[in-house]
């Protein structure tokens, strides 16, 4: 087990170097440098020559990258030149809004999925399974960004149910602490309910299987010949059974949500890092780019890794040998 | 090898003929013939066929007609022109284009590029996830790393980096940045099925009788999961569509001035769009929610057809 779990930390060594340096090559092969911000008329270009020599802007590019990433190690990523602030400050920000969103919208996930996914396998081939079947197949299909698109159209414009920009009203932000983290909390509920009524179709299909499979499994018939009422036997025996594999797709649901919180946080103009990152993108504020690909591929390497140790302490047959 | 056959057997040539006959009756009939008897037994399904290929050629040809930079330009008379009135079928938006017309453009920009990436990313994929699959060992371990490599990337992020790098792109430059991200999934389903029909024994006599390697993977176990390939292919071209557009409605798809659905739904950006000129955007995003659900149903019944125990179709 242990061995397993060594195996996959030493195998994302080397993939965590090589995302680095072609994180790094991309920021150098875009237009501009640090200095494009400050060039102003009354800048001397001589200064500027001077400042880039300084700054090591010359030398051979695997110089640069070791000094990079010695300040990434000291927490250093640099200065965002849109901002005039430092990038781990920067994000550090954003970061906590991005986290909540895919946070209470995995929450969310698990309690449409779960109830529907037992339910689905329970009444397999009746009626209530081919709703269930018919709505995941349709959330499955649509584009994920045209149903938000749709959802703050209707939900936020039409009917003003819900604020349509910002993680934060106007007015909470200067009251107490419970105003404020209400106000936040109405803020992530519209993204948050859209993004889980349309990411449950692995869960659900996973349980919809799994139970499926138990109910004609021994345990099951050992339960029910000794009277257990069939209610029972779907909440203590087939669905505590199906837990962890269940939960084990927390990871690769995280890795998704964040690769959605662009569209998400663009549609809802939800100040986190993934609008900051397309912000940085019209700007050209590569400091910022690079920290936020890094961090972003490294979050998608421990949300698979997560997903990957629960699965490999389930089911013994995956351990890597 | 028939003189041979000729030589050690005893049936006569009339008796040959009758069996050859019998066994042509009684085997499984073609693929097609299956996917058109499925399509038969589902109505919806061929409602959907319909709407997808009458669609496509309907955008296709009608594209041709129409004169993209001139449809272009700003027309002052027509700024937010009202829509189902005779000049504007659905409108026009801010710079007094027609909806319409760009909707035909826009739908043919975006359907042209999700062929074309679903061509690309899924032959690729489907190389990987072959020989992945059929070699296993060093071969194997080595492609799976470059696959768990890829799964890290964030994909979304790294298309906007390299879309903001290249200085001068096109759909065709699109299409292929596009493309190096997106066969991950064709060649995972691929080369899980590959190893388990390496596994079966006409692999293994065909290995032992010195078929070479290429010969087996591409003739022999490609063939045998043919159906499988079909079904993936249909459903990534589904999950195309939303790519390009979805980038192009962040902005960095297509360039603003060549049409594509995604920058239609960008319209929704503005407030004042959104509700108030709902014209210029809701009419794209219906047509990607139908062609997409249209698309992934048509999916559902080759995958069915492909499962002998799920089909619905008449068994003759």
């Amino acid at each position: 087990m242990w061995k397993t779990i060594l195996r996959r930390f030493l195998i994302m060594i080397p993939e965590v170097i090589i995302l680095s340096i072609l994180v790094f090559l991309l920021a150098k092969a875009m237009p501009g440098d640090p200095f494009t911000g400050s060039i102003n008329p009354k800048a001397d270009p001589q200064q500027i020559h001077h400042l880039m020599k300084i700054n090591g802007l010359y030398d051979p590019w695997y110089q640069q990258y070791w000094n990079w990433v010695v300040h990434l190690f000291h927490g250093n990523l640099g200065n965002s030149y849109q901002y005039q602030e430092p990038v781990t400050r920067l994000i550090g920000g954003r970061a906590a809004n991005t986290l909540w969103l895919a946070f209470f919208t995995m929450i969310l996930t698990y309690a449409f999925a779960l109830p529907m996914g037992v339910f689905a396998g329970r009444h397999e081939g009746k009626l209530p399974d081919t709703i269930i079947r018919v709505y995941t197949y349709v959330t499955y299909c649509i584009p994920f960004f045209v149903i938000l698109v749709i959802g703050i159209w209707i939900f936020g414009y039409v009917f003003g149910w819900f604020p349509t920009t910002g993680s934060i009203s106007a007015e909470a932000s200067g009251g107490g602490w419970l105003q404020t983290i209400g106000s936040r909390f109405y803020h992530i509920l519209l993204p948050g309910i859209l993004g889980a009524l349309f990411g449950t179709v692995n869960i659900v299909q996973y349980l919809r299987s799994e139970v499926i499979d138990a109910k004609g499994s021994d345990y099951v018939r050992t339960a029910r010949s000794k009277g257990v009422p069939s209610k029972d036997i779907y909440r203590h025996h087939i669905f505590r059974n199906s837990l962890l594999p269940i939960a084990a797709f927390a990871g690769y649901s995280i890795t998704g949500l964040l690769n959605g919180s662009i569209f998400t946080e663009t549609v809802f103009s939800y100040p986190g890092m993934g609008l900051l990152f397309v912000n940085s993108i019209s700007y050209r504020d590569y400091t910022v780019i690079t920290a936020l690909v890094l961090i972003y591929g490294i979050l998608n390497l421990i949300g698979t890794l997560l997903s990957d140790i629960i699965l490999s302490i389930v089911d013994p047959r995956i351990r890597i040998e | 090898m028939a003189e041979n056959f000729e030589q050690h057997s005893d049936v006569s040539a009339a008796d040959l003929a009758r069996l050859t006959q019998e066994a042509q009756a009684e085997a499984t009939p073609s693929t097609a013939k299956i996917i058109w008897s499925e399509f038969k037994a589902d109505k919806p399904a061929m409602a959907a066929l319909f709407i997808i290929v009458g669609f496509i050629l309907f955008v296709m040809i009608g594209a041709l007609f129409i004169n993209t930079p001139k449809m272009m330009e700003t027309n002052i008379m027509g700024y937010f022109n009202q829509p189902f009135t005779p000049e504007y079928w659905l409108g026009a938006d801010s710079g007094g284009r027609s909806v319409a017309k760009q909707l035909i453009v826009g739908s043919r920009n975006s359907i042209g590029i999700a062929i074309g990436l679903t061509l690309i990313s899924s032959t690729f994929g489907i190389c990987w996830g072959l020989i992945s699959g059929y070699f296993n060992g060093y071969i194997d371990w080595g492609m799976q790393r470059v696959y768990d490599f890829m799964m890290m990337l964030p994909m979304t992020m790294m298309i906007i980096v390299l879309v903001t790098i290249i200085p001068h792109y096109n759909s065709v430059t699109l299409t292929l940045i596009f493309s190096i991200f997106y066969w991950e999934g064709t060649s995972r389903l691929i080369r899980s099925r590959t190893l388990a029909e390496s596994e079966k024994d006409y692999v293994a006599a065909s290995r032992t009788s010195g078929t070479s390697h290429w010969k087996i993977i591409f003739r022999e176990i490609m063939p045998n999961i043919s159906s499988l390939i079909i079904v993936d292919c249909t459903l990534s071209f589904a999950e195309n569509i939303g790519v390009e557009t979805g980038l192009s409605y962040l902005g960095f798809g297509l360039p603003s001035q060549t049409p594509s659905l995604g920058t239609m739904i960008a319209n929704a950006n503005d407030p004042n769009n959104i509700t108030q000129y709902w014209w210029t955007w809701l009419p794209a995003a219906l047509e990607i929610i139908i062609l997409c659900l249209s698309i992934s149903y048509v999916g559902q019944v080759l995958r069915r057809a492909a499962d002998a125990s799920q089909r619905q179709g008449a068994a003759d």
